[in-house]
């Protein structure tokens, strides 16, 4: 089987992933099995699959916050180095949402946007404008000094994905973003989303259960059994 | 300020966590100084007993304590004389016990003497010293312990003595001692023909190297210091000054401790946390910075509080009656920045092995730590 996917839209490839294998607990459950996947600049796309096939492995191999066992995998060309690259990889190129929040709850909304900016050594100035701009789109700026316990699950996710987008990064690696919310709520957060990735510009690769949101993506790629399948939607 | 605020909250979301690591500094701050600030005001009391109107002390050379040490009277009387010393005052140290008192510190001394002659004498008249051999002056404190007043008799060791004074000085070993004409103390000790020290006064302080050289050249077995040098060599004194240290630092290391445990705590509780600003990029020196800022400010509140605390307690234990004289509350500002540096460097100490985790946690496995 041919397991290389190539990009449908021309373009600069910014995510690459090569032969990439990955096992857990001593190599007994191997999740991964010989991926080669790319994605081009400025598309959305939905990694859809059942539980435990790799779509969380493979965004976390591509935002450094794990290693292949065999493989390369790369970000705008570069290899994804956890000792090299990685800092500058998550403060400036790549930001993740997942589906728990994993917003820091003694903090408000406003200060957990602001991590990402402190960890980056962004002034003050600029990283307030940001913030202004990304609250306004995702409508939260008049929840700027709420507590995190204070929001509903909806605006939780809306200020992961405020944070997400904090440095400008150019790739957003979302983990079933939508995973938490209700139906309704979760289309609301999908719409918002979709509508800030097109207006910034950003790539995106999302995990997702849900077909009816992936099929809104650019492109729908399957996982089944570690080995990525492309095209499956109608 | 997130920064900041990241340090802050954490320990205000465990505060009585918090609170018990601040306890912890406090007390370790305020043990170490209050026992250095005790002994050191205790060694300054007696090293100004050796000073009293004098500037240079000459002893036996290699004695590990004055009270052990022997001068020949004929080295007084030939010091006395010499043209650079204005007056060389031998002193004999002995220590008896009373009934209720097992160690009184007992002052051979010529009527001349400067603690005879520069005290505020309550009761007796000081021309009176050492006419009588078994004539004794008591310093307040001792006259109280040894319930006894002018013209009454104590019984001191073996003997009994007519107590015909009563003196204050500013010196609380003073105050708690028994002042004896020198022949009399030679004789009670069994040490005739000696005395423990003597202290000296010159003319001029610039001869003090000439006096000193002097003394080298002519008595080999003894040994003329300077007060302050006397301060820093003394062995007794040194013994003293690293008990205390030692003590302090026990304190601190227990301190440490509680530092170290709650650090590891708060780390073991917040590793989703951890992984969650990892995600977002922060460094390892970022994150090691958060934990070291939580425990300096530990160490910071703690060690306030501990020199709050330990002030106090001097202040205390000065009002107590028993210990007028004894406690010097002068907390040296030297001996508290030492403290302060050294608390903080405790908290740092605590804070290294849970900052080391904190820097090995993986993001990946911590997000999925519930």
């Amino acid at each position: 089987m041919n397991n290389t996917v190539s990009a449908k839209n021309v373009g600069t490839v910014v995510l690459r992933a090569e032969d990439v294998w990955k096992s857990f607990d001593e190599g007994t459950i191997t999740v991964l099995k010989g991926v080669d996947f790319e994605v081009n600049e400025g598309q959305t796309i939905a990694l859809c699959g059942p539980s435990g096939c790799g779509k969380s492995t493979l965004l976390h191999l591509f935002g450094g916050l794990d290693e292949p066992d065999r493989g390369t995998v790369s970000v705008n060309g570069i290899e994804v180095n956890r000792h090299r690259n990685l800092l500058r990889l998550l403060r400036h190129e790549i930001g993740f949402v997942f589906q728990l929040h994993n917003l820091i709850p003694d903090l408000t909304l406003e200060e957990n946007c602001l991590i990402p900016t402190v960890a980056a050594g962004i002034d003050h100035r600029t990283a307030q404008s940001r913030l202004r701009q990304l609250t306004d789109r995702t409508g939260l700026s008049h929840r700027l000094n709420q507590r995190i316990q204070k929001l509903s699950g909806g605006e939780r996710q809306r200020t992961a994905l405020c944070r997400a987008l904090m440095n400008k990064p150019k790739i957003l690696l979302a983990d079933e973003p939508t995973g938490s919310l209700d139906e309704q709520t979760s289309s609301t957060v999908f719409e918002l989303l979709l509508d800030i990735v097109a207006t910034e510009g950003v790539t995106m690769v999302m995990a997702t259960h849900d077909r009816e949101l992936a099929v809104r993506c650019d492109r729908l790629v399957e996982m089944h059994d570690g080995r990525i399948h492309e095209p499956a939607a109608d | 300020m997130i920064f900041l605020k990241l340090i802050v909250t954490n320990l205000r979301r465990h505060r009585i966590r918090s609170f018990i690591s601040i306890a912890g500094i406090a007390f370790s701050v305020a043990a170490m100084l209050t026992v250095v600030t005790i002994l050191q005001g205790a060694i300054g009391m007696f090293s100004g007993i050796l000073s009293s109107d004098s500037e240079i002390i000459v002893f036996e050379r290699n004695v590990s304590d004055l009270f052990f040490s022997n001068v020949p009277t004929t080295a007084v009387e030939d010091i006395d004389g010499w043209p650079m010393v204005a007056h060389a005052d031998p002193v004999l140290f002995g220590v008896v016990s009373s009934a209720d008192h097992p160690i009184i510190t007992c002052f051979g001394l010529n009527a001349t003497d400067a603690r005879i002659r520069k005290a505020t004498w309550l009761q007796g008249d000081r021309t009176k010293f050492a006419q009588h051999a078994d004539d004794v002056v008591l310093g307040v404190r001792a006259a109280e312990f040894l319930s006894a007043a002018l013209d009454s008799h104590v019984q001191i060791g073996h003997a009994a003595f007519h107590v015909i004074g009563i003196l204050k000085t500013a010196n609380g070993f003073e105050d708690g001692g028994v002042f004896m004409p020198l022949g009399s103390a030679q004789s009670f000790f069994h040490k005739e023909g000696s005395s423990s020290v003597i202290t000296i006064k010159l003319h001029n302080k610039e001869d003090a190297a000439i006096f000193k050289n002097s003394v080298k050249a002519k008595y080999p077995d003894l040994i003329a210091l300077e007060d302050a040098e006397f301060t820093r060599s003394y062995s007794q004194f040194k013994i003293l000054k690293a008990t205390a240290w030692a003590v302090g630092g026990c304190g601190l290391l227990l301190g440490g401790l509680g530092v170290a445990n709650t650090m590891i705590m708060s780390v073991f509780t917040r590793i989703r946390e951890i992984a969650i600003l990892r995600v977002n990029g922060f460094s390892n020196l970022q994150i090691a910075g958060m934990i070291f800022g939580e425990s300096a400010l530990v160490s910071v509140f703690g060690a306030l509080a501990g020199v709050s605390i330990g002030t106090c307690f001097l202040y205390g234990l000065k009002l107590i009656p028993a210990l007028h004289g004894y406690i010097d509350v002068a907390i040296e500002p030297g001996l508290m920045l030492i403290v302060i540096l050294l608390a903080l460097l405790t908290g740092v100490a605590g804070a290294l092995y849970p900052a080391i985790y904190a820097m090995r946690i993986r993001a990946v496995e911590a997000l999925r730590f519930e």
